[in-house]
Parts: C-alpha cells; structure tokens; sequence
C-alpha cells in the first residue's frame, strides 16, 4: 500500500532521513519507533505530501504521491486520516462540527452527516461533549476527537504521529486501544511513538529508526533501543 | 455545488460570530477607512459648494461709455450670448445705473448733491458677465480688445471693461480653485490608499493567526474553494457591519455639522448626507464588501499553494 524506495529527506545540511526502503501492506498496524529527531515525523509528512523526498520516491498503491496534481493530492488525502500529538483540531468548531467538517469537505450530503458523526462520537466516547468546543476539552478527549475526525471518512490509512505524547498513561492507552480497534476493521494504521510500553502492548510490526534510518523491523517487535 | 455553497457561507458566518473579539477589531479598523472615505467625500461636497460660491462672486462688466445707443449695446449683448463660455449677462441700463448709485449713496448727502449739479447722467449702460469657468474670463475680455466680427464697433462705445483690473484677483482664484481641487484629490487617494493598506494588513493578521486551521483543513481534504470560502464570506460580513456603522457614525456627526458648521464650510452636510443617504450608502456598502472580500482572498491565498 505504502511504499518508500531509497528515500532521502535533508533538511539544509541536516539529514532526517537517510536511505530509507519500507512497505507497507494493507491492514497493517505499524508502529514506527525512535527516539526524537530520528526522522519518524518527516516520515509521516512525506506519506502527506507535507514534505518532498530529497531524493527517492514515496508510492501509495503505484502512484508516486510527490507527483500528484492538486486535485490528485486533495482526493488522495481524504483517503487518509491523521491524528497529530498536538490534536490540530479547528478552534472555532465544536466537537460535533470539527468531525462534520472531513465530512463536508468530501462532499458527503447533511444527511450522511447527521447520521454517521452520532456513531462515531459514541465511538470515541465523546456524546456528551458533542457542541463543546476544543478547549472546552481535556487532552484525552481531543486525542478522540482527533481520532474520531480522522476515521469519519472511512479511510484506508491512518497516520497517527504520537498521539499519545500529550496524555496521560490511562488516556494513551485508551487511544491505542480505539486504533487497534480500528485496524481490527480493517484500515491500516501507521502509529509513530516513542512511548515503549505502549509500543511492547501492542504486539504488531515495529519499524525502529535511529538518525534517519532504518535500524530495525520487526513482524511483532518490541521498542529496543 | 448548491450544497458547497450554503456550507461556506454558514461556515463562514459562524467563524464571523464566534471570533467576536477578532471580528470586532476587524470591523474598527474598517470603519476607520470607510469613514476616511465618507469624509473625503464630505470634504469634497464642502469644496465644491465653497468653489461654486466664489465662482459666482467672479465676473466681468463692461462699462459703456454714457449715451451709447441702447440698440448697440444689445447687439453686442447679443453677440456675446453666442459664445459657449459664457453662462449669464445682465443688461444694466445708464438710469438703472443711475438709480442703483442713489440707493447705495442715499445716506450720502454730499455725492447726491454733486449728482444734481450734473444735468445729465453721468453714468453709462453696462453688461455683466458671468463665464462658465473663471480661467474663460480672459478669453472673453480679448473679443473687446480686438475689433472683430463679434464687436465690429462696439470699441467706440466701450468706456472699460474691469477685468484688467480684477485680472490678478481672478488668476489667483483660479489656480486656488485648481491647486484646492488637484490638492483634495491627491490627498483623498493616499488616505485611502493607506486605509486600504491597514485594513488589508489586519486581515492578513487574522488569517495568519489561522495558518495551523488552515493547514488541518488541508489535510483533511477540503479543496481550496471549500478552505478559502468562509474566509471570504467573514470578511464580506466584516464589510457590511462596517459600511452600517459607518452609515449610522455619521448621521450624529452629520447633524452636529449641520447644525454648527453650516456658515463656515458654506453647505448644510446634514441636508447632503440625507439627500445622498442612499447613494453614500451604497458606496460604502461597496467599498465595505471588495476590501473585505478581496483582502481575505489575497491574504488567504499564500497558504493554500498546495
């Protein structure tokens, strides 16, 4: 699904990613682990299209995602949700319109809307925080909302990039356990962390990264470092 | 389409309610240049009315010389009805003269009576001339100064015509009139140059504040249309509060002139504002909603390259 072949990241003179060849297949959950700065949000930004390859190509399926037009890039997003350490949810929006607006923004109808966004609060536990606002919120809770926004479109690829780095044990383990959740459905999920006991809970491949490269991958690894 | 539509316009409504603080200080800063605008355009009104009043107070009289035939002078009236610059003359007759003298000297025993001495009047017929702009007066006093067709024989029976002497007061009018009228346009462009300026800065301000939600938006998927709209439709709305409370400022402010100021700048502003009312409005109005709109779009436009 996911495919990098010798990819080269160098931002100025600094390297942060360095040769870097993985794959990755549908309905896996993929946990990249490393300390900070070893390259593992670079990695995530480029599977964006945040960011371009110094060098290398990044494929989704067999399209190189750097080269897609506008429009391409715009319909390839929405095929992916992201969920950020810093929740990047959108300030002036309540809970309930923040996961209607990935909603509006492909185009689905108000009736869709008023359906499935119900469902997926409940999901995430969020009900009853439904028209509150984001900084009504605690961490934990907009780490669901921020999930429950990206998995409203149904999407194939799931990017979490530390989504655990803001919150406590009890609420980490709670996310971990909604994209574990998720990808028991059947959408890949890739998981960036530095967090190790998460990471060993989780008992699927983990991909370690140590100054912008590939030291380990494991099919059900443990963060060693 | 239709859906897209109704989405961005309540998205971008509700972005403009819920900032409040934000919206509020976009509004001041707009209503700021709207009501340079609007007084520009007061000042304007005011130098207009001032510079026709002293248009009218400018004219030329042809003195006739006493006991020039009345149908002579007519035909030179006549003639000089013909020319496009001129916009009035005002036959005065050598006994109307006589009797407009009287009057003005009724209380001057002394002059009246040197007056009577005289048998016969010693005054002459005269024509006064009003042209349709001030820098023509010289054009028209050179028809008497040459014989030409338009005065075949009439510089027989001119006495003097005053414009020589009221040539240098004249000249000075005029190029007030044109250095007041170049001078308000050069200013009224800057100022609203650098109002525009301002007001597209603080725009840019707010959007800038919102990079991060507009980068979430784009990576959530949203096209630019869909990230860009409700930007725009907040600063359409940040227009029309603008031109409303600029409207609104100006009805006390309008008054208040009006009822004070009206002897000094020569026009009742407030009789002005409410026959303009609708067309001032309108203006603003206008203004409000392309500064508003276009400042979002171009601000907006930076973040949105993919």
């Amino acid at each position: 699904m996911i495919y990098f072949d010798n990819v080269t990241k160098k931002y100025k003179d600094n390297s942060s990613l360095e040769d870097v060849t993985l794959s990755i297949a549908p309905g896996e959950f993929v946990s990249i682990v490393g300390h900070s700065g070893a390259g593992k949000t670079t990695l995530t930004k480029l599977i964006l299209a945040e960011e371009y390859p110094t060098s290398g190509t990044v494929f989704y399926e067999s399209t190189d995602i750097h080269k897609l037009s506008k429009r391409d890039l715009m319909n390839f997003r929405r095929k992916v949700g992201i969920v950020f350490q810093d929740f990047r949810l959108l300030p002036g929006r309540t809970a309930y319109e923040n996961i209607a607006f990935a909603m509006e923004a492909t185009g689905k109808s108000d009736e869709e809307i008023k359906e499935y966004v119900p469902n997926v609060l409940e999901l995430v536990d969020l009900t009853n925080r439904a028209f509150h606002f984001p900084y009504q919120l605690s961490g934990g809770e907009k780490q669901r909302l921020a999930i429950a926004r990206a998995i409203i479109t149904q999407p194939d690829l799931i990017i979490a990039d530390e989504p655990t780095g803001n919150l406590d044990p009890a609420n980490a383990m709670e996310v971990i356990n909604i994209l574990k959740k998720i990808n028991d459905l059947g959408t890949t999920v890739i998981l960036t962390t530095h967090n190790k006991g998460l990471v060993d809970g989780i008992k699927k491949r983990v991909i370690t990264l140590e100054n912008g490269r590939i030291i380990r991958d494991d099919k059900e690894g443990k963060y060693m470092i | 389409m239709l859906i897209h539509a109704k989405r961005i316009i309540k998205s971008g409504w509700k972005s403009f309610v819920r900032s409040g603080f934000t919206s509020l200080s976009s509004i001041l800063i707009m209503t700021i240049t709207l009501f340079v605008v609007t007084s520009l355009i007061f000042v304007q009104a005011a130098l207009n009315s001032s510079l026709n009043d002293i248009r009218e107070k400018v004219d030329v009289t042809v003195y006739f010389i006493p006991g020039a035939d009345e149908s002579s002078i007519k035909k030179v009236e006549e003639s000089l009805s013909k020319l496009p610059e001129i916009k009035d003359i005002s036959y005065t007759s050598s006994s109307e003269a006589l009797s407009n003298f009287k009057d003005k000297h009724s209380n001057d025993y002394l002059t009246l009576q040197a007056l009577d001495e005289l048998n016969d009047n010693p005054l002459g017929a005269s024509l006064n001339i009003k042209a349709n702009d001030p820098s023509q007066y010289e054009s028209i006093s050179k028809y008497f100064e040459n014989d030409n067709a338009l005065s075949k024989g009439a510089l027989t029976i001119i006495d003097k015509i005053d414009y020589s002497q009221n040539k240098l007061v004249i000249d000075r009018l005029t190029s007030i009139i044109n250095g007041a009228k170049s001078l308000g346009f050069i200013v009224s462009f800057v100022l609203i140059i650098i109002s525009i300026i301002i007001t597209f800065n603080t725009i840019r301000l707010i959007i800038y504040m919102s990079r991060e939600e507009i980068s979430v938006m784009r990576l959530v998927g949203a096209g630019s249309k869909y990230v860009q709209g409700p930007f725009i439709v907040s600063g359409i709305l940040v227009g029309v509060a603008s031109a409303v409370l600029t409207v609104l400022l100006f009805i006390p402010i309008s008054i208040w002139l009006g009822n004070h100021m009206t002897d000094f700048i020569g026009i009742n502003l407030y009789n002005y504002y409410k026959s303009n009312f609708l067309q001032l409005f309108i203006i603003m109005l206008g203004s409000g909603i392309l500064l508003g709109g276009i400042s979002s779009f171009f601000a907006i436009s930076r973040y949105l390259r993919k």
